[in-house]
């Protein structure tokens, strides 16, 4: 950032040399890339649940799985309310993750380290929602190679959904466990003064990247699978 | 300086309101996502819930759109890198296509060429109790032994249900 001027680059003489093409930190434009490597991975897991619901003939009604709430009595029906929370909960996260990268572009610590701490429980909150939900589903005898559900239309149904279920959400759920670790590093750095000294917050922002990146996927899993 | 100091205050203040925005677009989306979710699970019309669900699918998009563009600066990089981005990406449109395309097919040959593939769709089946269920998951390895004796005796109950597994 500080090697580039903040002016519009002009597009002819960007790749003359001299000046960054990107107008970006290279570990930035690495986190993109990552990203986006990681973006394949999901894609082909959620491609791959899509291609085998397509050559089912039927297939369990998640309003049907999904519709305990905690502390709720046995047997409640309340289909798409748990994973609402979880939803709002990772997308208010991933505001105040954003108002830290903002905070972070300030040089204001006291932001960074305030919204740092609220980004880092929203995630632990999505976490124990997620630990809650695996742990009911698995004592109504759902888990990898196990489904006790049944399809909507009442046929015998496969361990596919299940399968992919606990894959994908639990492939989700390691990557929200690492954004918060590395979330908890990136909080402790801000307070040993790491950036200050730095004289920028620009690992701020390549974390939030991450953290903006598990939210992202997290639209798609849970449209997929307790919407679709 | 002074005016250097108003014009960071003034793009701090342009980049809260689009903070805000962002965050709110994305709270109405999913709650709209949410209402059609609530409003399909009373739906039979195989059409209007096809109908519903491309909404969805629209919605998840443009959440999609608004975090990458917004929450994730995309929209404001260079167009070199957001082009390094979205380029490759745009691989999932044939992945999606094509996967989906060939999954739905598989389904109809199946069904097509395999009577008993397409005969297991029919037959409906019991849920299992909530209790066995649970009792199967946890205690796996001391349900082996009952269960392999139950098969050498084969009890009337047993025999007189057979068991439908599924296929895949």
């Amino acid at each position: 950032m500080s090697t580039t001027t903040t002016a519009s680059p002009n597009e002819a003489k960007l790749w003359e040399g001299g000046k960054s093409p990107f107008n970006s930190e290279y570990g930035k434009v690495m986190m993109w890339y990552f990203l986006m490597s990681d973006a394949f991975t999901f894609g082909a897991f959620l491609i791959s649940y899509g291609t085998v619901r397509f050559s089912t003939n039927g297939w369990p009604n998640s309003n049907e799985v999904f519709k305990s709430f905690p502390f709720a009595p046995e047997g409640v029906n309340a289909p798409l309310v748990f994973v609402s929370i979880m939803t709002f909960i990772l997308i208010i996260s991933s505001v105040t993750m954003v108002l830290a990268v903002h905070a972070g572009k300030n040089m204001d610590k006291q932001g960074v380290v305030r919204n740092m701490i609220l980004t880092i429980i929203g995630g632990i909150a999505f976490l124990s929602c997620q630990a809650w939900e695996w742990n009911h589903l698995f004592h109504e005898g759902a888990w990898w190679g196990a489904n006790p559900f049944l399809n909507a239309d009442g046929t015998a149904s496969t361990t596919n959904f299940t399968n992919f279920f606990f894959t994908i959400t639990g492939f989700h759920g390691f990557h929200v466990f690492s954004g918060v670790v590395i979330n908890i590093i990136m909080l402790i750095m801000t307070l040993l003064d790491k950036f200050e000294q730095r004289g920028h917050y620009l690992m701020i922002e390549k974390a939030g990247l991450y953290w903006h990146f598990v939210d992202l996927v997290w639209v798609f899993v849970f449209t997929i699978f307790y919407l679709l | 300086m002074s005016h250097s100091h108003t014009d960071q205050e003034a793009h701090n203040a342009e980049a809260m309101a689009e903070i805000k925005k962002v965050t709110i677009i994305l709270s109405i989306f999913t709650i709209v996502e949410l209402i059609l979710g609530f409003w399909m699970i009373s739906l039979t019309s195989e059409g209007l819930i096809l109908a519903i669900k491309g909404t969805i699918v629209i919605l998840m998009m443009a959440k999609a759109f608004y975090i990458v563009a917004y929450f994730m600066h995309l929209k404001h990089e260079v167009k070199n890198l957001i082009m390094t981005i979205v380029v490759p990406l745009s691989l999932f449109v044939w992945f999606i296509g094509a996967f989906l395309w060939d999954g739905s097919s598989f389904r109809n040959l199946r069904n097509k060429y395999n009577p008993y593939f397409k005969e297991q769709a029919t037959i409906k089946v019991e849920k299992k109790e909530h209790g066995a269920a649970k009792h199967e998951a946890t205690d796996a390895k001391h349900e082996v032994a009952p269960a392999a004796k139950h098969e050498t005796i084969g009890t009337s109950h047993e025999t007189a249900k057979p068991e439908v597994e599924p296929y895949y």
